[in-house]
């Protein structure tokens, strides 16, 4: 059985603490932290979310700037459940300056968001803080964590540059753009602090209007800069034994692609135009040049996918990643990879939509869009990660079945994952399944159609070999000999053939993991970034003696073979999604089993909360 | 690695014969791609590359059916795409010869933002644009290159668009090489292929193609004899700028900023605008050039040096591999910052 067909990884850990979000700010005594802090609390609170916190200042009234004991600090930690303290380790750490980055990153989770105002790492507050060189420049720093540098000073006085204000008063301001932008980051409302700007300073218009628009600049800058926030983390308590490291999705799914071009041996051209949340995964390919990883930042997402295709006519591993709105452009060019038969690694990284919709938000919509998305029948691979890390393995897997196949794989993440991180157990990737590539270069009896028997693909030949000259295209062609074909009954046949190579694939899905009994009263079916939620409220349910057990698909086309079965070991099969019922869809049509959906689609991830009141309710309908 | 489509010590002998594909030709009685078609076959021989290594890629229209019928790789792709797939190919194998093979309505309407980008990042491919001014395999509709107020199946009142002059287009593009060539004159045709295939960079040439179907002699100021020996310009490097009958000779001249036609016999050898390929700004001036005001120039209009988009990108991996050591995947793995669990719970 294949290593990367194994049980999701992190499926081993124990689930605790969901749904919630420990988040600190830190600056000099005289930034503003505390009242930074407050009003975060209040947003939060009138979003109904349950929060601890924790204030923490220095005791002196006014302690030297820029000092270590003059840092001043807030914390809190907010959820959709009971929230007992304000939280150890922290999700989300705002450092206004050196002092409070040196005081507080020690508390930052790996993987952690890390938001700094750089304007005030200056020689000046850096010797005071005790850094001998910038500790921004490090680039270790955004290895650690998920860092994003912006200059809230200068952001801040361009947004108030016409206001009757000294520079000073302008300058204090700034704590109102650290709380737009995390605001922004775990989608707060701004109303809290609007209302309380404006009867706070009712008789100072102008520090009101300036805090209001630093207020929103910050927000905007958020919306502008496409920060993600890991709305809520998996706890991990028993966790295997082995190196960790953390792990975020994009990450993940490019060094799964490195991975592959070192054990196949092949170059890999990875085609992108920028788009979020799929950009990072182009920046992080484009570091590793080393591992003969070519990327293009092409000229639109049409042209990023035909390069890839391109490079696979060449014999490389092409590779394009972009989120929905590129994938529907891309719609054609997949269709001819399906035809000309030909490895294509397509990456969508989902987010909320239709149209441009809510680029920063998730959602697992494009399922249907990945199985019917293209014109006649196009039918493709679609795998879907379950985790982060897990992203890692899929790619690594979608190389193995498109180079295997020689057809279009589509691997379907989405925002949270691919921002979302984890401790990560590094895998021997030597003990990853071969990606044997077998490049024809035998003239006698080649045909360019011509079959494999297990897996129907057709021949791949590396132009330059001698004596296999041969034409493709996307013209319907004749089995076998390859040549235009308008013949009935061979069209037909080849509408047949390719939807056969996809079902063959089956054979490469191992036997499925069932969290809980093996036959009882409701099965939940999952895929992709819903794993920690599902899994949460399924644990939960499960504890409380209900009979109810879970699986996660990451096969999603085909699907596994024993599927069929085990979803008739239930009376009941809910389907959480965030999306208004695709997967559901898709088993009720495959298998005739009445599952019904739990949908929420609001740019979220889903609320394991809600999920375990389906799951009761459903059960309770059983009883 | 050369990115000249290697392999030229070990090319066999070849002859036109050996880039006949076995595939029936299926263009209309007459079309001018057979012109171009037989041209391109008996060039191949001149490039001394082997026929494995060469690659032509096509959209869709007529044009495009173009790789069907060479004996040498092929992709016949979707449309407009192939100056992008060709981009992925040559990145992906930089050892190989590839053509793209487009039209009028595939490499300059659907396909023009490739069009551009291709040109002006110098990817190493040789582009064969059939200009007929028509879209011929849709059966009879305008395309970007068809004059002001043509008036066709789907403009029964004459086109409002202004059409887009390719040469000036590609030019704009800072295209390295640029040239045009017409399907009846098969020595030029010939010579311009050569030219463009050998160029180091993304040549691009505009084929002049007659549809005889559904837009027949939309070329005729080159085709008909008389009108062909008042209008023709060959441009050479090095010569002048002149044309015409021997009795009626005539001389293109820079008047300030403006060209002008003048008698031969007027101009002072001074005065004379004598054609430099590496004159980029020049080849501006002359891909406006049209009768009836004008001569119409055929030949390259510039052909300049520049790194190729994929040499500089290879060139980079292989500088990133000499500091650093190929890619290690178990290094990356466990570089930067990593902790251990070492039991149960830990």
């Amino acid at each position: 059985m294949s290593e990367t067909m194994a049980p999701i990884r992190g499926a081993d850990k124990r689930l605790q603490e969901l749904e919630r979000a420990v988040v600190r700010f830190a600056g000099d005594s005289g930034d503003g932290m505390q009242l930074t802090g407050e009003q975060f609390t209040t947003e939060s609170a009138w979003a109904g979310n349950d929060v601890a916190t924790l204030p923490n200042y220095p005791a002196e009234i006014r302690a030297p700037a820029g000092t270590l004991f003059g840092v001043s600090s807030f914390q809190l930690q907010f959820g959709s459940q009971r929230v007992y303290t304000p939280g150890d380790r922290l999700d989300c750490l705002v450092a206004m300056n050196p002092a409070a980055l040196k005081v507080h990153l020690r508390d930052l989770k790996p993987g952690g968001l890390l938001v700094i105002n750089t304007n005030a790492f200056d020689k000046r507050n850096l010797d005071k803080a005790g850094y001998a060189s910038n500790p921004v420049d490090d680039p270790a720093l955004g290895e650690r964590y998920r860092l994003h540098k912006v200059d809230m000073t200068a952001l801040t006085l361009e947004a108030i540059k016409d206001l009757p204000l000294n520079q000073k008063d302008k300058e204090r301001t700034k704590n109102f753009f650290a709380l737009g932008l995390v605001s922004w980051i775990y989608t707060r409302p701004l109303e809290p602090t609007l209302e309380w700007i404006k009867k706070r300073f009712a008789k100072n218009t102008a520090v009101a209007e300036a805090n209001t628009r630093v207020l929103k600049a910050g927000h905007a800058f958020g919306e502008t800069a496409e920060i993600f926030a890991e709305h809520y983390t998996v706890e991990a308590a028993d966790m295997p034994p082995g190196l960790y490291r953390a792990m975020t999705g994009n990450r993940a799914l490019a060094w799964g692609l490195l991975a592959a071009a070192e054990r196949s041996k092949l170059a890999i051209v990875y085609g992108a135009y920028p788009i979020t949340p799929a950009s990072s995964i182009l920046e992080e390919l484009a570091m590793h040049k080393r591992f003969r990883i070519r990327t293009v930042q092409a000229e639109d997402e049409i042209a990023a996918v035909t390069a890839a295709i391109g490079a696979s006519f060449g014999g490389a591993i092409g590779v394009t990643g972009s989120s929905g709105p590129g994938i529907a452009l891309k719609g054609e060019a997949i269709g001819l990879a399906v035809t000309a038969e030909l490895p294509l690694v397509v990456f969508n990284i989902q987010r909320a939509g239709p149209s441009t919709g809510m680029p920063t938000k998730t959602e697992q919509a494009d399922l249907m869009q990945a199985l019917y998305g293209r014109n006649s029948e196009s039918p493709v691979v679609v795998l879907a990660p379950a985790t982060p890390g897990d992203c890692f393995y899929i790619a690594y897997e979608a190389v193995r079945i498109a180079t295997k196949y020689m057809m279009p794989v589509i691997v379907l993440s989405d925002g949270f994952l691919a921002n979302g991180s984890e401790p990560w157990l590094i895998p021997d990737v030597q003990t990853l399944p071969a990606i044997d590539v077998h490049f024809r270069t035998e003239p006698e009896g080649f045909f360019p159609y011509l079959r494999d028997s297990a897996t129907l693909a057709r021949p791949w030949v590396r132009p330059g070999t001698p004596g296999l000259e041969h034409r493709i295209g996307g013209i319907e062609k004749q089995d076998v000999t390859g040549n235009i074909s308008y013949d009935p009954d061979n069209h037909d046949h080849m509408v047949r053939t390719r939807a056969e190579k996809v079902r063959r694939v089956a054979q490469e899905i191992p036997p499925t993991t069932i969290n809980g009994p093996a036959t009882g009263d409701l099965l939940v079916v999952g895929w992709g970034g819903t794993y920690g939620a599902i899994t949460a409220a399924v644990e939960r349910a499960q504890a409380e003696g209900k009979s109810v057990a879970a699986i996660h698909l990451r096969h999603l086309n085909p699907l596994p073979p024993d599927l069929g079965h085990i979803l008739r070991e239930y009376r009941k099969v809910l389907v959480p999604e965030i999306n208004s019922g695709q997967l559901v869809r898709v088993l009720r049509a495959e298998y005739l089993v009445d599952a019904v959906g739990f949908n929420r689609v609001r740019g979220l991830p889903l609320v394991s909360d809600e999920i375990h009141q389906a799951i009761s309710q459903l059960l309770g309908a059983t009883s | 690695m050369s990115a000249s489509g290697a392999g030229a010590a070990e090319a066999r002998r070849y002859t036109k014969k050996d880039f006949e594909s076995d595939q029936d030709v299926r263009w209309c009685p007459g079309c001018g791609d057979y012109a171009i078609l037989s041209a391109a076959q008996k060039m191949m021989p001149d490039l001394n590359i082997p026929k494995e290594n060469i690659v032509f890629i096509s959209g869709i229209g007529c044009s495009s059916r173009f790789p069907y019928y060479m004996n040498t790789y092929g992709f016949h792709t979707i449309h407009g795409r192939a100056p992008a797939i060709a981009t992925g190919l040559r990145l992906a194998r930089p050892d190989l010869k590839v053509f793209v093979v487009t039209g009028d309505g595939d490499g300059l309407s659907i396909g023009g933002n490739h069009m551009l980008h291709v040109l002006r990042r110098n990817v190493n491919v040789t582009i064969l644009l059939f200009n007929n001014r028509i879209y011929g395999l849709t059966k009879g509709q305008y395309s970007p290159t068809s004059e002001q107020g043509k008036v066709t199946k789907s403009t029964p009142m004459g086109s409002a668009d202004r059409p887009v002059n390719p040469l000036a287009f590609a030019l704009g593009c800072a295209a390295t090489f640029v040239g045009r060539a017409v399907d009846r004159d098969l020595r030029h045709m010939e010579e311009m292929l050569k030219r463009s295939a050998h160029h180091q960079g993304a040549a691009f040439l505009e084929i002049l193609q007659n549809c005889n179907v559904y837009n027949d002699l939309a070329w005729n100021a080159l085709y008909d004899k008389d009108s062909k020996l008042r209008h023709e310009l060959r441009l050479e490097h090095g010569k002048p700028l002149l044309f015409g009958p021997p009795d009626d000779r005539k001389a293109v001249v820079m008047e300030g900023v403006t060209p002008r036609v003048v008698p031969a016999n007027e101009a002072a050898e001074s005065a004379l605008w004598v054609h430099d390929e590496r004159n980029v700004n020049a080849a501006k001036l002359l891909a406006d050039l049209w009768a009836p005001d004008f001569p119409i120039p055929v030949g390259v209009f510039t052909a300049i040096e520049a790194p190729t988009y994929e040499q500089v990108l290879l060139d980079q991996e292989q500088r990133a591999i000499s500091d650093r050591g190929p890619g290690d995947i178990a290094k990356l793995l466990t570089s930067g910052d990593t902790w251990k669990i070492s039991s149960e719970g830990g």
